[in-house]
């Protein structure tokens, strides 16, 4: 179960000028300015449940991430995962989620990728026989068996994806958070990972938040989407009552593109 | 302890891939503390002693720094590398794991070119002891691990210090170079050479004095007071404040993300 | 050649301007270590002033204008992005235009060189001049000494820029720069006075290595202005410091030459 209550979060930004005496002017003076990243932003998930969170960049994604991570501490607001709060009890919390950061790497760039797994088995102490059983399950599902002893930088985008969703899950989190987990990834290996985690939603009970701007990961993953802009929850409903709003004949991609426009986002 | 032995192997098959690079980078750091020796010598083959010290006793400040220095940057490694591990969320990874954050940082990095420097100073030290005239007993033992470890332990305070203001800003962390490398170059000189502000300075701000100049006057037997040789011990208290800025720079982090 | 001086001169003093922070400490850092090496000199100075072979006063204001034109002197300030487009291949881009490329990397070396030195020397130079004794910098006694320091101190950027050029060069046959600028940072920078001042060396060392290219580097500005070097000396070293530049842009042009005629024929 996890439930945010008016999470708000801002960040203090110095104004940079361009130009040479502006820098000069900088070396003495600097204007700061508040930007709300995230304002009062609510929703609840029920566990099992797989969400689409999506909105355009900037929008305040990867800071709400962040927080149910219990990396980033917000300025007001309640937030609870698995009846805790992710800031407070950082060590019991992350126990129980895995996050898998899109665009960076928790392999290991030269060892091979199933050294990485021993040492993620040993950090998060889980028993050898879980972890056995996990990772045969895993690697047998994503096809790993071929690359487990290769070192990471020889892996290609797809494979390299496929060895972070594994090191991600190999504790067997309760909720699992995907920070654009297809990005860059070619039409099999994004099919792959969809099939994967469906199946691991279906399997396994896992709660899945998804951020994405690939609409078709929507489509095939998620019946519930909440858009985000401006660090503000815009929308929280079902894809299908999303569709009904939309004009005939627009695919996903469009009905986003229309979503931004109504909201100026 | 488990967890540490498995990150050191994992440390020495990453760079067991880049050995040319592995081998260059020892050779230069040989070659940069070499030329410090060079300087020293060539000093003293000219002059016959510095501030009441002679070339040998040098040698050994020399030495002890350079082992220490050494020692606190192989562990203390992931901490000098600090601002990396920020920039390429290394540290936010490490803040989605149920393990101590600053045990995860140490471990991130571990730098095994420093073996040419640490070999250098052995052999500086083995050269230097018995013409100083330091016989091999007991308690010059005692003095001199001391000198190292808490030597070893101070820098490593120093590299946390680094890191803990990378946390606030990346710009400006220069400076802190004149208290690590510095620390290490300049420490080749007894410190009380340099004057009264710089000893009080090392001596009560950032305790390197306290395990250079105070233990090598008890080691080459300018003092019998053993309190001398004990100081080091005291140095090590400098953990504290360097761990308390890191939990100060965490929590800033957590509020920024920046 | 002087607007492409220009133009990467600007770029690179507004972008340093940026940092503020940066640029303050590192000026606190020049300045303090600076500090730390004169205090060293004056303790081997206290306890042997017979066989110290400079004044202190010439001992400061070198280590003085050593911290301050530290970017134009060392060899170890490589310009890193010329071994990066070497070792990741993008210099192929640069090699299809009709450039002079040794000319091109001479410029761009330089003008970082100058940039750096223009940024650190006016606040370092100015605070030592207002030190109290025996910290204090002292210019030469004579302006023409002045006008001769400029020009050893462009030969001697020269000579450093040209040395370095071979160096550069050598990545297009390792393709792994390291082993190379190391050995020549270390040595090369020990061998110029960059460690301790040449006349501190052995006697014979110092006659040897002040025939060479390192004597031709930051020795010679650095003495001719804290007055050690004068007279006949002074002129020797000048055209020694000619000849080597002239040796050096010669070696350098024709390793430039070689490697390109084999990559070209090697197709890259």
């Amino acid at each position: 179960m996890i439930t945010l209550k008016n999470i708000t979060k801002t960040f203090r930004v110095a104004r940079r000028q361009a130009g040479f005496s502006q820098a000069v002017k900088a070396l003495f003076t600097r204007e700061y300015e508040t930007i709300y990243a995230l304002r009062d932003v609510s929703f609840s998930i029920a566990p099992g449940e797989m969400i689409g969170y999506i909105g355009p960049n900037g929008a305040g994604k990867s800071t709400t991430i962040k927080i149910m991570c219990g990396i980033l501490t917000p300025d007001s607001g309640e937030c609870r995962i698995n009846g805790r709060t992710p800031w407070r009890e950082r060590i019991v919390h992350v126990r129980d989620i895995g996050v898998v950061f899109g665009q960076r790497s928790q392999l290991w760039w030269d060892v091979p990728v199933i050294d990485s797994f021993e040492l993620i088995r040993d950090i998060y102490r889980t028993p050898q026989d879980a972890y056995k059983k996990n990772l045969d399950e895993l690697v047998e599902i994503l096809e790993l068996q071929e690359i487990l002893k290769t070192p990471a930088r020889s892996l290609s985008l797809g494979q390299r994806m496929r060895c972070e969703i594994v090191a991600s899950l190999l504790h067997n989190p309760k909720v699992l958070f995907l920070d654009e987990p297809t990005i860059g990834l070619d039409a099999v290996s994004k099919i792959a990972v969809r099939q994967f985690i469906k199946r691991l939603n279906q399997k396994h009970g896992t709660t899945v938040l998804l951020t994405t701007h690939d609409m078709q990961d929507i489509e095939a993953l998620t019946e519930r989407i909440i858009l985000i802009g401006k660090g503000q929850v815009l929308l929280d409903g079902s894809l299908s009552e999303l569709k009904s709003r939309a004009q005939d004949g627009a695919n996903a991609e469009e009905m986003v593109a229309a979503l931004y426009r109504e909201y100026e986002i | 302890m488990n967890l540490y032995a498995k990150y050191f192997s994992m440390h020495i098959k990453s760079q067991m891939q880049y050995k040319v690079s592995f081998f260059f980078t020892t050779l230069g750091q040989f070659l940069v503390s070499f030329a410090m020796f060079l300087s020293i010598s060539f000093l003293f083959a000219r002059f016959d002693s510095v501030g009441g010290f002679t070339y040998e006793e040098v040698l050994i400040c020399f030495a002890v720094m350079l082992m220490a220095f050494s020692l606190g940057e192989f562990f203390g490694r992931g901490f000098d590398l600090f601002p990396r591990l920020l920039g390429d969320g290394g540290f936010d990874r490490a803040l989605v794991r149920p393990r101590n954050v600053i045990f995860q940082v140490l471990a991130s990095q571990m730098n095994f070119t420093r073996l040419g420097r640490l070999l250098q100073a052995a052999i500086v030290l083995v050269y230097a002891l018995p013409r100083s005239g330091v016989v091999w007993t007991l308690d010059n033992i005692f003095t001199l691990s001391l000198m190292i470890i808490c030597g070893s332990i101070v820098f490593f305070g120093l590299f946390v210090m680094y890191a803990s203001i990378a946390f606030f800003t990346v710009q400006g962390l220069e400076a802190m170079n004149l208290l690590t490398n510095g620390g290490q170059e300049h420490g080749r000189l007894p410190f009380g050479v340099y004057g009264d502000g710089v000893l009080k300075f090392l001596t009560f701000v950032v305790p390197l004095a306290l395990v250079q100049y105070y233990p090598l006057q008890y080691l080459v037997g300018r003092t019998n007071n053993f309190l001398y040789a004990l100081l080091p011990l005291l140095a090590t208290a400098f953990l504290l404040p360097c761990y308390v800025l890191f939990r100060v720079g965490l929590r800033f982090y957590k509020s920024t993300g920046s | 050649m002087v607007t492409a001086y220009r133009a990467l001169f600007r770029i690179r003093f507004t972008n340093s301007l940026q940092y503020r922070a940066a640029a303050i400490a590192g000026l606190f850092t020049n300045f303090a270590w600076g500090f730390m090496y004169i205090l060293a000199f004056l303790a081997f100075y206290r306890s042997n002033p017979g066989t110290f072979p400079m004044t202190m006063q010439q001992t400061v204001t070198y280590i003085w204008m050593q911290q301050a034109f530290m970017a134009l002197f060392f060899i170890w300030i490589f310009d890193n992005s010329i071994f990066d487009s070497i070792e990741s291949g993008q210099i192929a881009y640069e090699l299809v235009r009709p450039i002079d490329l040794y000319g091109r990397w001479f410029t761009q070396t330089s003008a970082n060189r100058l940039a750096g030195a223009a940024l650190r020397c006016v606040p370092i130079l100015t605070v030592a001049f207002l030190l109290p004794a025996p910290f204090r910098l002292v210019l030469p006694g004579e302006a023409g000494l002045l006008g001769l320091f400029f020009l050893s101190v462009l030969l001697s950027m020269g000579v450093v820029v040209s040395f370095t050029m071979p160096v550069y060069i050598s990545t297009f046959y390792t393709l792994n720069s390291l082993g190379v600028r190391v050995a020549a940072g270390v040595v090369g920078d020990f061998l110029a006075g960059g460690y301790i001042p040449i006349p501190f060396f052995p006697d014979a060392l110092r006659a040897a290595v002040e025939l060479s290219p390192f004597g031709a580097m930051q020795n010679m500005p650095l003495l001719i202005f804290s007055g050690y070097l004068y007279g006949g000396a002074l002129a020797r070293g000048l055209v020694l410091q000619v000849f080597w530049l002239v040796m050096l842009l010669c070696v350098g042009r024709i390793l430039m030459k070689r490697s390109l005629n084999r990559i070209v024929v090697q197709g890259g």
